[in-house]
């Protein structure tokens, strides 16, 4: 590494502290409703949302309304989806005449949109039409973030407010979110795109003759408009199959580094949000903290894994699916960000990346994203992490565990439980299946333990709703798309249906004052104990599988073995 | 019902704001302010469009600069990179076979090193650009197989010299060159 590798890492991570508090404290004032400066811009917008669609804004509901709500908005937009796929070929802007999505590719896409996921099966640029990318899929990017984000405001609520069951109106939190929040935050990101040299057009693909006399066929489309949703939202879904490796995803190294801080940029900001919301700044910043000490651990492991030698290569550098442009600091920055958030979007191709780093990348996405995690996601998933560590917590002094002045009682314990549980049964169960069928096994690209690495990331992955691939895999195929879409599905509603119970059976709590006896978890301390349950609960689950993975791979390439 | 009823409404509400009336403010604003960019940056020679200036394209004749290898021999239907594990044999037969036609190609002494994106592939299969150093170990071969003379030899350095690009902002990313637009200024040469 040089210096200006370093200084590009640190310039990264003194932009995203520094734009917590700002973005974090204009949160606040959107989700609780309180005056802010694009009130004025955009308040006219969110009453004609409510005159159109006959939300009654003033009317609170209960956690099972709320959750009702937000499934059957996503099974809308699910239907939605799917149907435009596989009827694609006749439906309009289709400059490329694609044909029709196969029943299987049109179920796993629509859930991985669904389900703030993006993982992709496909190809952009080869199957879906530009009305698929622009009329399904960007609305599924506002959307399925919004609804991770109303999610977090429930919870919050069930936490702050007292001996009520009300947790708010699941229409106007998506509706804020995305009003006010990310469709402003996009517009903005996407001239700025535009400006670097993303393409944002509905022309033919250009035919050009190459100087060498060849004819190369250049794809188009509206690709600003979906890349900057993608990045905000931490959904990650390329344009095109390279994805922010793509020149026309990711021209510059500055739109990298402004790409790079979209994805981590809400969901750092919303920690400072929920410190604001639950009474006490420090709260968040605690949880910013557990959360920035995990995310520079993983990127120092990687990037120390990807400027070592190995006796295979010798003295190169690992340049393989990597760009010039970026080079190895900013993809492996990348790469910890993109798998920590749940965004999944990649820059350089994580099936090339070292056997470390690659691994690296794989625990993010089991501990179940909840390192600054998906836009909502992430934080409610650390808050269940949260309450398991109040629960051992309390286990070793004896005393009822307390989160905020709120008993944690067994109920929210047992929830908790299965919050964390059913993503991970995913991905052991899953893997295990495809590791041992030949459905499973003839989709590899990779011989030897990487060939089991590609399957155990690609079911951490649909778990963790992040997206990203171990992309060697062959993964458009009736056996995957069809588990994955369902691993996607549990890693997504199989936490959000216990997390809103959580938050219900909490908003009926009362609030114990403070006391001397209280356990602290704003502290150092709590940050210690809160990782260190994130690491044994979340990491020794998988441990077994990542030693026959990426740790068998590594000791085999430092031996210089191929396979 | 009314749930049924709401979701619905709602769904069609964000669909035309976030899925037509935002792609098309950001397009219409891209399309007057910054056409060309929005276009896909195009370059055209004499009336034809030779490429884009930001998708690589494959050169292996001895009078031009070598693209790096790619997986999708820089055809951008679809794009993509090999996605090899670093235990996997392909790649390092490849990666082998790329140094020593590297070497063979550009005529250069077999201990000389080579920069490494010269012998991986992209991740996109189409990156437009290689080091300057990669560069310059190419000078000689294109000197010989286009018969240029001292000087002429002189201009193909300044050219690279010209169109290195510096990390962005001076800290961000990597020092290239854009083998694109080196062919095309190589091509200016007289």
């Amino acid at each position: 590494m040089t210096t200006q590798d370093v200084i590009q890492v640190i310039l990264y991570f003194a932009l995203l502290i520094g734009l917590t508090p700002i973005l974090g404290n204009y949160m606040f004032k959107v989700f609780s409703g309180q005056k802010h400066f694009m009130l004025p811009v955009l308040g006219w917008l969110e009453k004609l949302t409510y005159k159109i669609t006959g939300v009654d804004s003033g009317e609170e509901t209960n956690w099972k309304s709320y959750t009702f709500g937000l499934i059957m908005f996503s099974f809308i937009g699910f239907v939605f989806v799917y149907l435009i796929q596989v009827f694609q070929a006749h439906l309009p802007l289709n400059p490329a005449n694609l044909p029709n999505v196969s029943w299987h590719s049109a179920f796993n896409t629509s859930v991985s949109f669904m389900t703030n996921t993006n993982w992709q099966g496909y190809a952009g640029e080869t199957t879906l039409s530009y009305f698929v990318q622009m009329i399904g899929l960007t609305v599924q990017n506002f959307v399925s973030a919004a609804a991770g984000i109303a999610v977090l405001l429930a919870l919050i609520r069930g936490i702050a407010r007292k001996t009520t069951d009300k947790l708010g109106n699941f229409w106007v939190d998506l509706t804020r979110s995305t009003l006010y929040l990310l469709l402003p935050l996009s517009i903005l990101f996407a001239l700025v795109l535009v400006g670097q040299g993303v393409v944002q057009n509905f022309k033919h693909y250009e035919t050009v003759q190459t100087l060498q006399g060849a004819q190369q066929v250049i794809p188009m489309g509206p690709a600003a408009s979906q890349i900057a949703i993608k990045q905000l939202g931490t959904n990650g879904g390329g344009f095109f199959n390279a994805n922010s490796a793509h020149p026309f995803e990711n021209p510059t190294p500055f739109s990298n580094f402004l790409e790079m801080l979209a994805i981590l940029l809400i969901p750092a900001a919303l920690t400072f949000t929920y410190g604001k919301m639950v009474g006490s700044k420090r709260q968040g910043w605690t949880i910013f903290s557990a959360m920035l000490i995990l995310l520079i651990a993983g990127l120092s492991i990687s990037l120390y894994a990807e400027y070592s030698t190995n006796p295979i290569f010798g003295h190169f550098h690992l340049m393989e699916g990597k760009e010039t442009r970026f080079g190895i600091t900013n993809s492996i920055l990348w790469a910890t960000a993109t798998t920590s958030a749940s965004n999944g979007s990649v820059n350089a191709m994580h099936d090339s990346l070292s056997p470390i780093a690659g691994m690296i990348a794989m625990v993010n996405l089991m501990l179940g994203e909840i390192i600054f995690g998906g836009v909502g996601s992430g934080l409610y998933g650390m808050v269940i992490f949260i309450i398991i560590t109040v629960f051992i917590a309390g286990l070793m002094v004896g005393r009822t565990p307390e989160y905020l002045g709120k008993k944690i009682e067994a109920f929210e314990v047992q929830m908790a439980i299965i919050a964390i549980l059913l993503p991970n049964l995913v991905i052991q169960l899953f893997s295990a299946w495809a590791s041992v069928s030949n459905v499973g096994l003839s989709s590899l690209n990779n011989a030897g333990p990487h060939g089991f690495s590609e399957i155990l990331y690609a079911y951490s992955s649909a778990a963790g709703n992040n997206g990203s691939a171990f992309a060697g895999l062959n993964a458009n195929t009736v056996f995957y798309n069809l588990t994955i879409g369902i691993g996607m599905l549990i890693g997504r509603f199989g936490v959000i249906i216990p997390v809103m119970a959580i938050a219900g059976s909490m908003v009926k709590k009362k609030i114990t004052p403070l006391s001397a006896g209280t356990f602290r978890t704003d502290n150092g301390l709590f940050i210690g104990l809160l990782i260190a349950v994130i690491l044994i609960v979340g990491g020794l689950t998988h441990f077994p599988a990542l030693a026959l993975g990426p740790v068998v791979e590594h000791l085999l390439m430092n031996s210089g073995i191929t396979f | 019902m009314k749930t049924l009823v709401i979701s619905l409404k709602i769904f069609l509400f964000f669909t035309i704001l976030t899925g037509i009336i935002y792609p098309l403010l950001v397009t219409g604003i891209t399309q007057v302010i910054l056409p060309s960019k929005a276009n896909g940056s195009l370059i055209i020679r004499g009336g034809k469009k030779v490429g884009s200036e930001l998708i690589g394209q494959q050169f292996n004749s001895p009078l031009y600069f070598s693209s790096r290898p790619s997986a999708v021999s820089y055809n951008p239907l679809p794009s993509g990179g090999s996605n090899f594990g670093l235990t996997n044999m392909k790649l390092k037969k490849i990666a082998d076979s790329c140094e020593k036609q590297f070497i063979a190609f550009n005529q250069l002494d077999s201990r000389t090193e080579i920069p490494s994106e010269m012998i991986f592939a992209s991740a996109s299969g189409l990156d437009p650009h290689i080091s300057p150093g990669a560069a310059l170990l190419q000078v000689d071969r294109i000197t010989e197989a286009r018969r240029f003379n001292a000087i002429q030899k002189q201009k193909l350095v300044q050219c690279i010299k010209v169109l290195t690009e510096p990390p962005q902002f001076l800290c961000l990313g990597e020092e290239r060159i854009n083998v694109l637009l080196l062919n095309l200024a190589t091509d200016q040469i007289k």
